[in-house]
């Protein structure tokens, strides 16, 4: 029993981690059609804010409110990342979808080597306060708190983003535009503040993916956000594409089969069938969970 | 499905080159770079600041065996994206293929070569038509996220090591007991060069035979209009399947030359950065077009090595920190200099000399009247 528990609560910090970078996937990609390739960057530049300013910003630090400001400045760095990126490279190629998966692509490939150069290939350890090393006993299982961790921010951030669209106005327009771009062009309202507004959210989370990743793991290193993508594209694809709440299930469910299958089978196992979930959930319901019909 | 601008049909009169004196050679001109590539390893030039060492040591003859390797994948995936608009990212698991194929084959089950790469080609395309028949049932998107995905089951399988075929993250070195003495060992490299530019010469044939054909249009049209084929009562599915399933084939050819080359596989070459960097190098080539993606396969791949000797130089480490960290990773450089590319030049390189003809003309001071 204690085993099973033990999975669930690892696969569900797992499911975490690929719902933060998937829910500003799938928002970006529903709304703008952009399908981002340079999100794993903003988790990286997420991860990376945090782990410098743990050890150059005066009154940040590893622990206590010196680590909740860390993260705060990684969180900040991700999302004007984010912000600048939608501004400069994407804003200018509006509706060429093409051509703005290419910018994306050539900006992951300089993104991550950026970082690479500056602060090295190699993984770094990552400062962490000394309670998220520590276990909690749950039900017979020895959990690690920097999976619980990951567990309630990725509540936490779910409930933001669905308050957001659901009671403000900005919200209305994004889940407006992710059902019908032209109808709300045609309104006269301005979709592309929405777009930079979205990729701010996506950055954030992204961001903070990064920061409580690099908790979870206790290393950060340049390559970390590519590896993730991978996993949180496919939860986008089974979620549906433009669906926060299809998303958050989707990850819950890859998640999961990622956890259980591979302690139960070879391990391995469970990133492939990931993939066979994947196909067939193409082939049954090519839309995802909850998501409108993804074509070109 | 919208792709980079398409090469329009006509091309207006301004940009029509002038017939000049060499416009009788000009088809021939191909057949005149086979001839000048083909003999190119007698030449004990050196070209210092290009290359290390002559143009015929051993070193320099790998480099551009690799780099033509790449310029024929690059042709074969600008088939998909340039000349279909399909945007694969899965391509990088059929090059996987040929090489951990033959690689395994000869190594682990101990098979002549040309039995191993027969196998290995027969099996690199049949995988291409299973994978591609499940993913084309997809189009846009989504067809780009699962052919990712499918790529990423196979570096999984690669990096870990299933029944210790793989190697894991290790590689597997290729065992050269069992084949032909003129392929193995540093003074015969120069016949791997040859096998390269073979292989470079087959896959720009092919695509040039298949693009010039009926079918050929057929994938130029579902890169255009894909309902409209639709329309005219061609099944798009059949007219993509056939196209992927060539490409697949022909990237997994290549693994096979590679393998030979680089002499055993590593695992970094089932990652997407590879898809991803073929993408870059048809991007930066021109795609859908003939020496557009060989060109941009070719120098990426120049670039990539060289690019990490011109980093270490004194010339960047004179320079501050600041400039010259980012300048020592090549893929920076080449991802920057992509990006300026998908904005400033949409059609490529061979876009590049139309344009620079159009210039000179406008700036050449008219006769005076």
């Amino acid at each position: 029993m204690g085993t099973v528990i033990l999975l669930a609560l690892t696969g569900l910090g797992l499911a975490a981690l690929y719902f933060l970078v998937a829910s500003g996937l799938s928002l970006v990609f529903g709304l703008a059609d952009v399908l981002n390739f340079a999100h794993g960057l903003f988790l990286g530049v997420g991860a990376y804010g945090t782990w410098w300013a743990a050890g150059n910003l005066p009154g940040a630090g590893s622990d206590g409110f010196g680590f909740v400001f860390a993260v705060a400045f990684g969180v900040a760095a991700g999302t004007l990342v984010a912000i600048l990126v939608e501004l400069v490279l994407i804003r200018p190629l509006y509706s060429r979808t093409i051509e703005q998966v290419l910018v994306t692509v050539g900006l992951s490939l300089a993104g991550v080597a950026l970082l690479q150069a500056t602060w090295g290939a190699d993984a770094r350890p990552f400062p962490r306060p000394d309670w998220t090393r520590q276990v909690t006993g749950i039900l017979g299982a020895q959990v690690p708190n920097g999976g619980l961790l990951l567990i309630i921010a990725a509540v936490l951030v779910l409930g933001a983003i669905l308050a957001f669209l659901r009671w403000t106005r900005y919200g209305l327009v994004i889940r407006a535009g992710v059902e019908n771009r032209e109808m709300v062009t045609a309104l006269g309202i301005d979709v592309r503040k929405a777009f930079t507004l979205v990729f701010a959210i996506g950055g954030a989370a992204a961001a903070l993916a990064g920061a409580l990743g690099g908790v979870y793991f206790g290393t950060v290193s340049p390559g970390q956000g590519g590896s993730l993508l991978i996993f949180a594209f496919i939860v986008v694809v089974i979620g549906g594409m433009g669906s926060v709440v299809g998303s958050a299930y989707a990850a819950v469910v890859v998640g999961l089969v990622q956890q259980f299958v591979n302690y139960y089978g070879t391990s391995g196992l469970g990133d492939i069938c990931v993939v066979g979930l994947l196909a067939v959930v193409l082939l049954l319901r090519p839309q995802g969970i909850a998501g409108k019909v993804a074509t070109a | 499905m919208t792709v980079i601008d398409a090469p329009p049909a006509q091309v207006p009169d301004e940009l029509t080159p002038q017939r000049g004196r060499w416009h009788r050679v000009r088809p021939f001109l191909p057949l005149v770079a086979l001839v000048v590539l083909a003999i190119l390893p007698y030449s004990t030039m050196s070209l210092p600041g290009i290359f290390e060492g002559p143009v015929n040591s051993p070193g320099t003859l790998q480099l551009l065996a690799i780099c033509l390797i790449f310029g024929g994948l690059a042709a074969g995936y600008d088939l998909l994206f340039g000349r279909t608009g399909m945007l694969s990212f899965g391509h990088a698991l059929y090059f996987a293929a040929g090489v951990y194929g033959t690689d395994i084959l000869i190594t682990r089950a101990g098979l002549p070569l040309w039995q191993a790469a027969l196998l290995t080609i027969t099996g690199g395309t049949i995988l291409a038509a299973l994978l591609g028949a499940v993913a084309l049932r997809t189009v846009g998107i989504a067809f780009a996220m699962v052919t990712l995905a499918f790529a990423q089951v196979g570096a999984i399988l690669v990096a870990r090591d299933f029944g210790g075929l793989t190697g894991g993250e290790e590689g597997l070195p290729l065992d050269v007991s069992g084949l032909p003495a003129g392929l193995v060992g540093v003074t015969n490299t120069v016949n791997l060069y040859w096998l390269a530019l073979a292989y470079l010469t087959l896959v720009v044939f092919v695509v040039h035979r298949v693009s010039g054909s009926p079918t050929g249009r057929v994938l130029a049209g579902l890169r255009d209009d894909e309902r409209r084929i639709g329309v005219l009562g061609l099944d798009p599915y059949r007219y993509k399947l056939v196209a992927f399933t060539l490409a697949g084939g022909l990237a997994s050819a290549g693994g096979v030359v590679y393998v030979l080359i680089v002499g055993g596989a590593s695992p970094h070459i089932t990652s997407s950065e590879l898809t991803l960097s073929l993408l870059v190098m048809v991007v930066l080539g021109g795609p859908g077009t003939r020496w557009g993606p060989v060109l941009g396969g070719v120098l990426y791949m120049y670039l990539d090595h060289r690019l990490t000797a011109f980093g270490t130089s004194d010339a960047v480490d004179s320079l501050p920190a600041v400039l010259s960290h980012p300048l020592s990773q090549p893929l920076f450089v080449l991802g920057t200099v992509f990006i300026l590319a998908v904005y400033f030049f949409p059609g490529g390189l061979t876009s590049l000399a139309p344009r620079i003809a159009h210039l000179t003309r406008s700036l050449r001071p008219r006769p005076p009247r």
